[in-house]
């Protein structure tokens, strides 16, 4: 499931853009240590291999619809944690830029949710690659992938819906897809080892300090949202409760609506009471000039057009 | 068995689209990477509540997609596409949010449909950002660009191997695809039958890699792709990043649409 720029905060797109960042240098680093002359052919047909099957749907059995490949822990399984970011870490950056699957802020999210789960968090419980591991590890990979969607896009908070709701919708399904992946997964292996035994896979190693790296980037995005969120919220009236005494929202527009929020809420004494004259003629005029700015921008974009046929 | 070809078609329009000639196509491609970076990130950092604020904003992918022959059709239709996960999410706002917030034309207008509006223009922004960016830079120039921004060589070397062989693969797939719907006569795939399937495509794969792999070392391949020609930074690269730089600063510092609705007339307060 891609996240889109729509959802995320700069505060958590940067997070795990960074911590994303830090897992692609560190593969990367491994990848060309392992195999100095670049060893990328098998690296980057494979991530086109990932590309093309996850074109083809299949239909699954018992309903009426059709599932596609992941692909995630077929690339793990076959070349370990560290290539198998870096090649799902280029099909999702392909995936971003040529179909718009997935924003470009929200690419650290996405590249941490569908590559670094499944490489580094959901490999290890593969263990000796037969069909039990690989669907506990392919459940395992959708489950955390779906929850740290939900727990991302909470954290950035977009939207308002809670997390629990969320898990809710998210979680059920993604345990359906999570076996339907195990099992294509499984019997992709079986095949391959029937028809091309000499192919071994890689163990695995090194998943302790990916993980530390995952709960650290979850850490700092949750602090950094706190910091950047302009709305009042929990800290912040834990903090007024222990100071005692109300923070005084500063006046610009985000807190005013905020604070108009606030007049329903539960807490009704926390909160700017009544409205401020002419809110409703400010709210108009914003969106008649939101309404005349989008039609100058397409004005331009005609002229523009224009000049560049004439040219 | 389906093969989704709109989607291996769309990736071969962009690629076209590259291809083409225009300003837009002639500047240097760190230049337009990192002005996309920009904008994107502008756009998320405002509150959920802001609408008209971000309209200001239309004007750099609309602008780029005029000068750089972007068709706007081509852009809606990758829109709609990928809109359902975010509509979903965006239309469960009314519902959580039900507090009055604006007035938009004598109806009231809940915190939640305000919050509903700006989810869906940030995300017709972003995406036709990022449309834009390659429709006018091309993988080969965004890979170049990320290459001299920092990214790890082994990182960009693996980006341009998946782009040139995307199409490879994706070509067998849909001729294995096609094999298989002539002889099932209507027959839906069953999980064994694909799993048969794409490991045929990986087995072939895994050895078309290992030919590459020779062929390309027997060619002297030390770990670098030669350049065709190295990028040049110039003077209109500067002032387009510049330009678009202060742009944003400006947009996101003071509201230029409610700027601009106080100069029609009638609806200033």
């Amino acid at each position: 499931m891609h996240m889109s720029d729509a959802l995320v905060s700069p505060a958590v797109g940067g997070a795990f853009w960074a911590a994303s960042g830090w897992a692609l240098a560190r593969s990367a680093r491994t990848v060309s240590r392992d195999a100095p002359d670049g060893g990328v052919p098998l690296t980057g047909v494979l991530g086109a291999f990932i590309f093309a099957i996850q074109m083809v749907t299949f239909a699954i059995p018992g309903t009426g619809s059709s599932g596609h490949l992941g692909g995630g822990l077929l690339l793990a399984l076959l070349l370990g944690p560290e290539g198998a970011f870096l090649t799902l870490a280029s099909v999702l950056v392909v995936q971003a830029l040529f179909f718009a699957d997935g924003g470009l802020l929200a690419l650290g999210c996405n590249l941490f949710n569908m590559g670094f789960i499944p490489a580094f968090v959901a490999l290890p419980l593969a263990g000796n690659r037969r069909t039990p591991g690989i669907l506990a590890a392919a459940v395992a990979s959708a489950l955390l992938g779906a929850a740290a969607v939900a727990f991302e896009t909470r954290l950035s908070g977009i939207t308002q819906l809670p997390l629990g709701a969320f898990l809710l919708a998210l979680l059920p399904i993604h345990l359906v897809i999570g076996l339907v992946e195990g099992l294509a997964t499984a019997a992709v292996l079986r095949f391959l080892h029937k028809a091309r035994p000499e192919l071994r896979t890689p163990g695995t190693r090194g998943w302790r300090p990916a993980a530390l790296v995952g709960l650290l980037a979850l850490v700092t995005a949750g602090g950094l949202s706190v910091v950047a969120s302009r709305n009042p919220d929990g800290l912040e009236w834990a903090i007024a409760r222990v100071a005692g005494r109300e923070p005084a929202p500063p006046p610009d527009p985000a807190h005013l609506a905020a604070a108009r929020l606030q007049a329903s809420a539960p807490l009704p004494d926390y909160a700017l009471k009544g409205r401020e004259p002419g809110r409703a003629q400010t709210s108009l005029a914003g969106l008649a000039g939101g309404a005349l700015t989008l039609a100058l921008v397409a004005g331009a974009a005609f002229a523009l057009r224009a000049f560049r046929k004439a040219a | 068995m389906g093969f989704r070809a709109a989607t291996f078609h769309h990736f071969a329009t962009l690629d076209e689209l590259a291809r083409g000639e225009s300003p837009v196509h002639r500047l240097d491609p760190r230049a337009k990477v990192v002005a996309t970076l920009l904008f994107v990130g502008t756009v998320a950092s405002f509150s959920r509540h802001q609408v008209a604020a971000l309209a200001p904003f239309a004007l750099f992918p609309a602008s780029l997609a005029a000068l750089g022959g972007v068709p706007a059709t081509f852009i809606l239709r990758r829109l709609v596409a990928v809109l359902p996960f975010v509509l979903c999410l965006a239309a469960l706002n009314p519902f959580l949010e039900r507090a009055p917030m604006a007035v938009w034309g004598g109806l009231e207008v809940s915190a939640g449909w305000v919050a509903f509006a700006s989810i869906l223009l940030r995300f017709a922004l972003t995406v036709g950002a990022a449309v834009v960016l390659v429709a006018t830079t091309g993988m080969d120039g965004v890979t170049r660009a990320l290459e001299r921004l920092g990214a790890p060589a082994a990182f960009t070397r693996q980006l341009a191997f998946l782009h040139r062989y995307a199409f490879v693969l994706g070509e067998e797939a849909f001729r294995i695809h096609r094999a298989r719907t002539l002889r099932a006569f209507g027959r839906r795939t069953s999980p064994a039958e694909f799993a048969s399937l794409a490991s045929q495509v990986l087995v072939r794969a895994w050895d078309r890699a290992r030919r590459v792999h020779v062929a390309m070392l027997s060619r002297g391949f030390d770990g670098r792709f030669p350049e065709r020609q190295s990028l040049a930074w110039r003077g209109t690269d500067t002032v387009f990043l510049a330009g678009w730089t202060l742009f944003f600063a400006a947009a996101r510092a003071f509201d230029l649409a409610a700027a601009a609705g106080h100069l029609i007339p009638g609806v200033r307060p």
